[in-house]
């Protein structure tokens, strides 16, 4: 049996759908990612012992282990203690934590490599060591590790096709449902393909601007 | 209990690292409105005297008060966190690297204190700043990152940052021991203008012929303890100890 | 903590370790052979073989590995490709491991000082014996810490072969997460699987690295 990309047009649709849920996922997933790493950053480095060994624990944890299995975990496995998140909060969070992990130690590294000399500039004048934290060293920390947040981020772009196994219609789930009617599977993970690696395009070119403006802001 | 009316008062401050003491009992008053510089070679302990005072560096014995309150109040977490914040508010800290915020506008690093720490309004926060850098020279530059500034323009920078918080005194810690020799002139001229305004100030220095020209005290100290004080005229003209006397031989004649 | 449960399923989980060793060994042979050629090809001065070496890596690395997979999989038989599903993992994560691994070695490459290059090019070495005697040798050490994250990397990822029913650690964990109840006793064997797993591969990656270290 040959190739017939003509079966793709009647599923334009169906595959623009899919685009734009894998595009609400990584951008959701991103900002929980992102949010949620500078707060690992910061209990890592500054919270008491009691709190900073069981996250810790957690980050070593996911850090160790494969992004399905963690899905799984939080989908199937957290409504069996009575926690039944919809798959698409399950997809979320899963993807949101996993990137949040390595996002944290990324920005961990930051922090920790910002001169010690801009935190007592900022206690000099009289700012708390939170707000010495909050408005002079993870700014500059976030500013530092653009680049490697935005590697993470286009992982991450990447890496949401793997929520398709908890059945969120994304781009991958919504190949396979074409694939179901069509028997045609190469020419629709051809075009999924096609559709991801645009969407990675138009990610590295945006954080590629953000990247400038952040250079051009020092 | 309060030692005496002084604006910075310092009373038998020790500090030692492990086994190596870097201050051993050092007292030392300011009174308001006066100048005093402490010179003395590297490790004599000068810079960790003037952090101690800022509470940049704890002390492990010995008080230091400012302005009739206590800046190293025996007081636990959060209440010594607050005490503290609330006292450097009325201190301003010069250091030699500078340390402007390099994500931060200048008119950010001059309003960012005010607005977040004293609530001061947008508008006034600004012409505050508009103010001060054109008090230090750099009324244009009130837009510009650090990172498009002199090592000069920077300390101006930074003087004015301080002076935004209207502290009490002045603290400068080697303010232009970083700046190229052509630089150095500008930011003692500022210090100098401050001199005249009589702020209260401590200036740690290398510089000789600036402490005698500003300073109406000056202290010599070494091995972590205070050699010898006096005026300028006598202390660089008549020395009395034989270790400020090889001091001031060494760096006069450099 | 059903500890009883965990002893039955223990085997299951053994057998489906050493599969996921197995497919992560062969892909590594498989994604440093295409990484060799890939990082070669980029660095080359013919522009064709330049531009095939580029078109390599930014395909694989600009879409998932899942893609790739299922493409391979399911979409191999249309074009005469009729993979079994442990075949048509360890190619599939190979050629998509390759495309990074390929980023590692040319990035060592690039990191060595410009001037060995030059200096090796004014005593008469060619291009392509700079890179053998001179570069080479010095970027080798280079990319050993890179290419063991990718490594790690590869042995995570491989988890992405459940989907083709290979049979490895999370399809194991899936199905019995799935025919048990007990989802964190199955995540918890299967956790600590990987973790020694990768724990074994960064003592290995930390070993090589100071054995190769330029004293």
């Amino acid at each position: 049996m040959g190739l017939d990309f003509s079966v793709l047009p009647p599923y334009a649709e169906l595959l623009g759908v899919g685009l734009w849920w894998t595009i609400v996922l990584t951008v959701s997933a991103g900002i929980v990612s992102f949010v949620m790493g500078i707060l690992f950053a910061v209990t890592v480095l500054y919270a008491p012992a009691v709190i900073a060994y069981p996250v810790r624990f957690f980050i070593w944890l996911f850090m160790g282990t494969p992004l399905l299995l963690q899905l799984f975990l939080i989908y199937y496995g957290l409504v069996q203690i009575g926690i039944d998140l919809p798959a698409l909060v399950a997809g979320i969070v899963g993807l949101g934590l996993h990137f949040a992990v390595y996002n944290g130690d990324i920005i961990r590294a930051g922090i920790a490599a910002v001169d010690p000399g801009q935190t007592e500039g900022a206690r000099s004048i009289g700012f708390g060591r939170w707000q010495a934290l909050r408005y002079v060293v993870i700014p500059q920390a976030v500013r530092n590790t653009t680049p490697a947040v935005g590697n993470m981020m286009i992982a991450l772009l990447k890496e949401s096709s793997l929520v398709s196994v908890i059945g969120i219609a994304e781009l991958v789930h919504a190949s396979q449902l074409a694939i179901s009617e069509t028997y045609r599977p190469f020419e629709f993970y051809i075009a999924a393909a096609a559709l991801y690696y645009l969407a990675n395009l138009i990610l590295e070119a945006g954080l590629n601007m953000i990247e400038k403006r952040v250079e051009a802001s020092r | 209990m309060r030692p005496s009316g002084s604006m910075v008062e310092v009373r038998g401050a020790r500090k030692s690292y492990g086994n190596f003491e870097v201050l051993k009992g050092i007292d030392l008053s300011v009174e308001r409105g006066q100048i005093v510089a402490i010179i003395g070679p590297s490790g004599s302990g000068k810079s960790t005297l003037l952090r101690s005072i800022n509470h940049l560096e704890t002390l492990n014995a010995g008080e230091i008060w400012l302005d009739g309150v206590q800046v190293n109040q025996p007081l636990k977490g959060r209440a010594f966190e607050r005490h503290i914040n609330g006292v450097r508010q009325q201190m301003g800290m010069v250091f030699q690297h500078f340390n402007l915020f390099p994500h931060m506008t200048v008119r950010d690093n001059i309003t960012k204190g005010p607005i977040v720490l004293k609530g001061m309004g947008r508008d006034e926060a600004d012409a505050l700043a508009a103010q001060l850098l054109a008090k230090v020279g750099l009324a244009d530059k009130i837009d510009s990152y650090p990172s498009r500034l002199s090592g000069g323009q920077k300390q101006r920078v930074a003087i004015a940052r301080a002076l935004a918080m209207k502290p009490k005194v002045m603290l400068f810690d080697e303010a232009t021991s970083a700046l190229d020799p052509e630089l150095v002139d500008e930011v003692n001229a500022v210090m100098k203008q401050l001199a005249a305004e009589h702020m209260t100030m401590i200036i740690v220095t290398h510089e000789m012929r600036f402490a005698s020209e500003v300073a109406d005290r000056v202290l010599f100290m070494d091995g972590g303890a205070v050699v010898e004080e006096g005026q300028p005229s006598t202390l660089f003209t008549a020395p009395t100890h034989e270790r400020t006397r090889a001091f001031l031989k060494k760096y006069l004649n450099a | 903590m059903d500890i009883e449960l965990m002893q039955r399923v223990l085997p299951f989980f053994m057998e489906a370790a050493v599969v996921t060793i197995e497919v992560s060994a062969l892909s590594l042979v498989l994604g440093l052979a295409m990484a060799a050629l890939a990082a070669s090809a980029k660095l080359s001065g013919f522009v064709p073989i330049r531009w095939l070496g580029n078109a390599y890596v930014s395909l694989f690395r600009g879409t998932p590995c899942l893609i790739q997979l299922f493409l391979l999989y399911f979409g191999g038989p249309q074009v005469g490709v009729n993979l079994e599903p442990f075949a048509a993992g360890v190619i599939g994560l190979g050629l998509n491991i390759g495309a990074y691994m390929a980023e590692s070695v040319r990035g060592a490459v690039l990191a060595v000082d410009r001037g060995q290059a030059e200096a090796a090019r004014t005593i008469g070495f060619s291009r392509s014996q700079t890179m053998r005697y001179v570069l080479l040798p010095q970027a080798a050490r280079l990319m050993i810490r890179p290419l063991g994250v990718n490594t790690i990397a590869l042995i995570k990822g491989s988890a992405l072969i459940s989907a083709i029913s290979v049979i490895e650690i999370t399809y194991t964990a899936q199905r019995f997460i799935s025919s048990t109840y007990k989802p964190f006793e199955i995540f918890a064997i299967a956790a600590v699987l990987y973790m020694v797993i990768i724990y074994v591969v960064a003592r290995a990656v930390d070993f090589l690295d100071r054995r190769f270290a330029i004293a």
